[in-house]
């Protein structure tokens, strides 16, 4: 029997369903809403075509890169890297009491439940930047306020990702532990997190290559590392020792990037 | 032999038929529930006035179809799931009335056998096995066996050995074979030197094969260590192998009640229909 000749007794559905009102109005508000931010956006075709020349400008200067405060810029680097894998290492530690209370199956008391959750929502929400100024002001300027702006930010992430890992690990070991006479302590650490581990571990190295990119910014508000060098390089207009920095944080986020897929790779196989 | 109607037992002259009573027989029984009630919904119960007894030393089969109650009356004595009514005697105390650390306290003297083996899949047999010593050593020397002194750890070995998995101690838990896992699970148990087993179902999730050694190694382990044990099953074959006693739950209630050596497979299927 050939294909065209199938009659089944039953039409299949339409291949688009209609929308109710409440759904159209929804894609119609959305739609709109997009227009109002491009309007307030000021999107500009002409000012993009303007600025090419300008572009193509700033990249001839960038070239060729300038070698000469390259000790100074590899400091700077490392002092970077200093501050996102210290602020990264110390916020994962203190992110898994904070995680345990911020679960629902394992916080002791509801409210500390609500009182973890409503922390890392605060240390998450509120940008890094507004942390780092934060901490610029009340413990001065350098990669300490920037290594605690990453502390803060690593807890804000690590917090609710851990938190979640430890809800979903399989309940059925912490039943049998629950059944032999085991204590609290004795389930989350070693049913709860031994299961949890691989997503936990999967969370903390995201977040060394979150503070990794994040840490290059924090020098422009005075937190430490190679933003501050960046910035000063683009305001006295030396283009070409702009470039050096830029192409370091490349390689330097680069290099965080594939050495944390290798170890999830490996830690997690 | 008949199955009677619900709440009726067939044999069991001795079943407690109020809850007043139990106090008196939990002294010569290891298990001893009395109108036991429990309900999910709140309308249609699962349990419905169940009593029943089981001597120490004796091995007894739990059978009934699915969402019978058999796992849920395992789950009450050790107030896994809390019971909506009645009254339970696991080892002479009064389950309904201990507080939190009483309870643990008298978890670690009752074995559990799951449907699933229920191992930390990512930890060594050996920390697997060491759980079972939680109740009696809190902190982190039970935790994983790299912290546990050596007695323990000398000790979980011999349970391994007991199971025949020594050579397994080192490897991670979800390496096994389900058959592997559910006797690592068995021994988890033994480590907590019990005085009273449940197995719920224990070779469900296992293969005929593997299932038959499963349930041949735990019921020599059990009459070895002379303990009491309580174990639910589908297959009437184990229950009339390994109980010595059967009793058939259907409808919320206890619809047979009576010594494996006098039922046949037969009697024990119409429970099911």
């Amino acid at each position: 029997m050939s294909d065209a000749t199938v009659q089944p007794l039953h039409a299949p559905p339409p291949r688009l369903m209609r929308p109710s009102a409440a759904m159209f109005a929804l894609y119609v508000g959305v739609g709109a809403f997009f227009v109002f931010s491009l309007y307030g956006s000021d999107l500009s075709p002409a000012k993009l075509i303007d600025g090419l020349p300008n572009m193509f400008r700033l990249i001839g200067e960038m070239f060729p890169p300038s070698a000469e405060r390259l000790a100074s810029v590899g400091g700077a680097m490392l002092e970077t890297f200093q501050m996102a894998f210290a602020g990264t290492v110390i916020g994962v530690i203190l992110s898994v009491p904070l995680a345990i209370l911020a679960a629902r199956s394992l916080t002791p008391h509801v409210s500390l439940y609500y009182a973890a959750r409503w922390l890392i929502a605060l240390f998450r929400t509120v940008p890094d930047l507004v942390w780092a100024l934060f901490f610029v002001v009340t413990v001065g300027l350098g990669p300490f306020a920037g290594m605690l702006t990453l502390v803060v930010d690593a807890i804000g992430f690590c917090g609710r990702f851990f938190a979640e890992a430890m809800e979903e690990a399989d309940k059925g070991p912490q039943e049998a532990l629950t059944a032999l006479g085991a204590g609290r302590s004795e389930i989350v650490f070693s049913a709860v997190l031994p299961a949890a581990m691989p997503s936990m571990i999967n969370s903390a190295l995201f977040t060394l290559e979150k503070a990794t990119r994040a840490s290059v910014v924090l020098g422009l508000v005075g937190a430490g590392g190679i933003g501050i060098e960046l910035k000063v390089a683009m305001d006295l207009f030396q283009y070409d020792q702009a470039a050096t920095i830029i192409i370091g944080v490349f390689l330097l986020v680069l290099i965080v990037e594939r050495v944390s897929s290798a170890l999830r790779r490996i830690i997690l196989k | 032999m008949s199955v009677l109607p619900v709440g009726h037992a067939v044999r069991g002259a001795t079943l407690p038929e109020r809850a007043g009573r139990v106090g008196a027989l939990a002294e010569t029984s290891d298990l001893a529930i009395g109108n036991l009630c429990k309900s999910f919904d709140g309308r249609r119960p699962i349990l419905d006035n169940v009593s029943l007894q089981v001597p120490q030393g004796q091995s007894l089969a739990l059978v009934g179809a699915n969402g019978a109650g058999k796992s849920t009356l395992l789950r009450c004595c050790l107030r896994l799931i809390e019971p909506d009514a009645g009254r339970i005697h696991l080892l002479g105390r009064d389950v309904r009335d201990l507080n939190r650390r009483a309870l643990r306290r008298l978890r670690a003297e009752i074995g559990f056998v799951f449907q699933r083996h229920n191992l930390v899949a990512q930890l060594s047999v050996l920390s697997n096995v060491l759980h079972g010593a939680q109740a009696r050593h809190g902190g982190p020397m039970v935790w994983y066996h790299p912290l546990a002194p050596r007695p323990l750890r000398e000790e979980a070995m011999h349970c391994l050995e007991l199971v025949g998995l020594a050579d397994f101690a080192a490897q991670r838990a979800d390496r096994l074979s389900g058959g592997q896992s559910q006797r690592v699970a068995i021994a988890r148990t033994l480590m907590q030197r019990p005085r009273l087993m449940f197995a719920d179902e224990p070779v469900a999730s296992l293969d005929p094969h593997a299932g038959e050694e499963v349930m041949e190694l735990f019921a020599d382990l059990i009459r070895r260590q002379r303990l009491t044990l309580v174990f639910t099953s589908h297959h009437i074959d184990h229950a009339l192998r390994f109980g010595d006693r059967v009793v058939a739950l259907r409808n919320g209630g206890i619809a047979l009640d009576s010594a494996a050596a006098t039922l046949d497979a037969a009697t024990l299927r119409r429970i099911y229909e």
